[in-house]
């Protein structure tokens, strides 16, 4: 199948998700069983590489830094910044694709080879809408709010490993934090997180729903998700700091 | 009351399905037979709207399926009821989750309400104590009635059940076939099965469709399936030698030749 073939098709998808909901409660019902599911399902995992990422954030930059006429304070500028412009949105997301893409590709496959799909479309259910709109939505929901939280342990991740190993204390982290923020970078954190939570959950979406055939061709309509929606996160990535971080795009 | 008219469809350069044309009528099961790849489940695939045919009509009492728009279609799939070859049952909903949903999607009664009818069909299909187990936990027997409950469950006028004893032993094949037939007689309903199964065939047969590559090469009920000339159905049907011989044995007690313990008179 050519790519405008497969790119029509995807359109056609995101155009069929929005109809009239049958019953609304439904609807809502699954919207936040897909929000539990997505969320919580996740959290752990956010945390561990959250913390992770921060901490050794904070060890390789003082590594780096060996001038004495900077500041220590400057190593937690620089840990809270690709913190909250790279490392929470983008390599969260990259994760987040593997956890939450692959569930919904193979979630979505396995419905469709066992007829579960054709089962409520002859119901009368437009499959598009409930099964992935809710999907999509809590993905744009709880995504974002993942990637805030992923922030905050990243950023104390780094102050933790910074006063464990004597590096800088906690006063000069916490005076760093504060030195030159600007909040247009949570602004742009939470653009990217938008725009890969639309990516990571409507690619493997995609992927799931128009899978043919038996268990091997779910296996590989789960890994092709996972790689088409990493490579579309990082190209997503260059272009949102192209176009939104001023001196990058100039 | 369903009519095809010279329905055809094809995938490709292949022609699945060419120009069919059949009536299935209320109160009787309709089957459709075959071998496998011999378009069965494409026409019925087509009947129910899961694919468009290329060319043709296909009526539900009278109204042209290919010409309704598709709030008209939501419409009538609601009255449309369907058992699945490999049930189709939600995976991660019990029983009677599984049996309620359609409730749960297309009214407004209250739990209480939902709750009784779900317990009358499943008793129905002679399903008790299942409620709280997922389809993993129960037979495949056992996952079929689930299908025909939840299929009936917002009392279809057209019920279509795609190979409804695959995987089944010969036994209970039959329960599954005689509550098909009930079923059928009791709410006066349309019914289409999808079937190679011989004791399908001669049990509740009551209108039979023999397709061959695409064509529908024979019709008629199980009365008559036993005199038919058709060479390509008497080697579907009566497939084996022991079979053979049956068929000729019931052909004698039917002429009354013979007496139902197969002595000669």
């Amino acid at each position: 199948m050519s790519f405008f073939t497969e790119f029509g098709r995807y359109l056609l998808m995101l155009k069929g998700m929005f109809s009239r909901p049958e019953n609304g409660k439904m609807y809502w019902k699954e919207f936040m069983h897909q929000c539990s599911e997505l969320g919580i399902g996740s959290l752990g995992i956010v945390v561990i590489i959250s913390v992770f990422m921060g901490a050794v954030s904070t060890l390789q930059t003082a590594y780096q830094l060996v001038s004495p006429f900077i500041p220590l304070s400057t190593i937690a500028q620089i840990v809270r910044d690709t913190v909250i412009l790279e490392f929470s949105p983008t390599l969260v997301c990259i994760v987040l694709a593997g956890v939450v893409g692959s569930k919904i590709a193979s979630e979505l496959g396995n419905m469709r080879v066992s007829e579960q799909i054709d089962a409520l479309e002859i119901m009368g259910i437009n499959t598009k809408t409930y099964l992935i709109l809710p999907k999509l939505l809590a993905a744009i929901v709880v995504i974002p709010m993942l990637v805030v939280i992923s922030g905050c342990l990243g950023i104390w991740g780094g102050r933790l490993a910074g006063t464990l190993t004597g590096i800088l204390s906690g006063a000069a982290f916490d005076k760093g934090l504060h030195q030159y923020f600007k909040p247009y970078n949570v602004f742009f954190a939470l653009a990217k997180a938008y725009t890969f939570a639309f990516i990571i959950s409507s690619i493997p979406a995609y992927y799931g729903y128009y899978v043919q055939g038996g268990a091997l061709e779910i296996g590989r309509a789960s890994t092709r998700s996972v790689v088409v929606s990493c490579i579309l996160v990082l190209f997503a990535d260059y272009l949102l700091a192209a176009l939104l971080l001023p001196s990058a795009g100039s | 009351m369903i009519e095809v008219k010279n329905i055809r469809k094809g995938f490709g350069d292949k022609v699945v399905i060419n120009d069919v044309s059949a009536v299935f009528q209320t109160g009787k099961c309709n089957l459709i037979i075959g071998t496998s790849g011999s378009g069965k489940t494409v026409l019925m695939k087509c009947l129910v709207g899961l694919f468009e045919p290329d060319s043709g009509e296909i009526c539900y009492d009278g109204q042209n399926f290919s010409e309704m728009s598709g709030e008209q279609r939501k419409e009538l799939r609601r009255s449309i009821g369907m058992l699945f070859q490999g049930s189709a049952l939600f995976d991660s909903m019990t029983v009677e989750q599984n049996v309620m949903f359609p409730l749960d999607m297309f009214t407004k009664d209250s739990y209480a309400e939902k709750l009784k009818r779900v317990n009358e069909v499943l008793a129905r299909v002679n399903l008790k104590d299942a409620n709280k187990k997922f389809p993993a936990e129960i037979s495949g027997g056992m996952k079929k009635r689930v299908g025909i409950a939840r299929a009936i469950v917002l009392n279809p006028k057209y019920l279509f059940c795609d190979e409804p004893n695959s995987g089944l032993d010969p036994q209970t094949s039959l329960l599954i076939d005689k509550l098909i037939k009930e079923i059928t007689t009791e709410f006066n309903i349309t019914t289409v099965v999808n079937t190679h199964d011989m004791n399908s065939v001669m049990e509740i047969g009551d209108n039979i469709i023999y397709m061959y590559q695409g064509l529908k090469e024979w019709e008629g009920s199980n009365k008559e399936i036993i005199f038919s000339k058709s060479q390509r159905l008497n080697d579907f049907i009566f497939a084996s030698e022991f079979l053979q011989e049956a068929k000729e044995m019931r052909i004698l007690e039917m002429k009354g030749k013979i007496d139902k313990d197969g002595n000669i008179k």
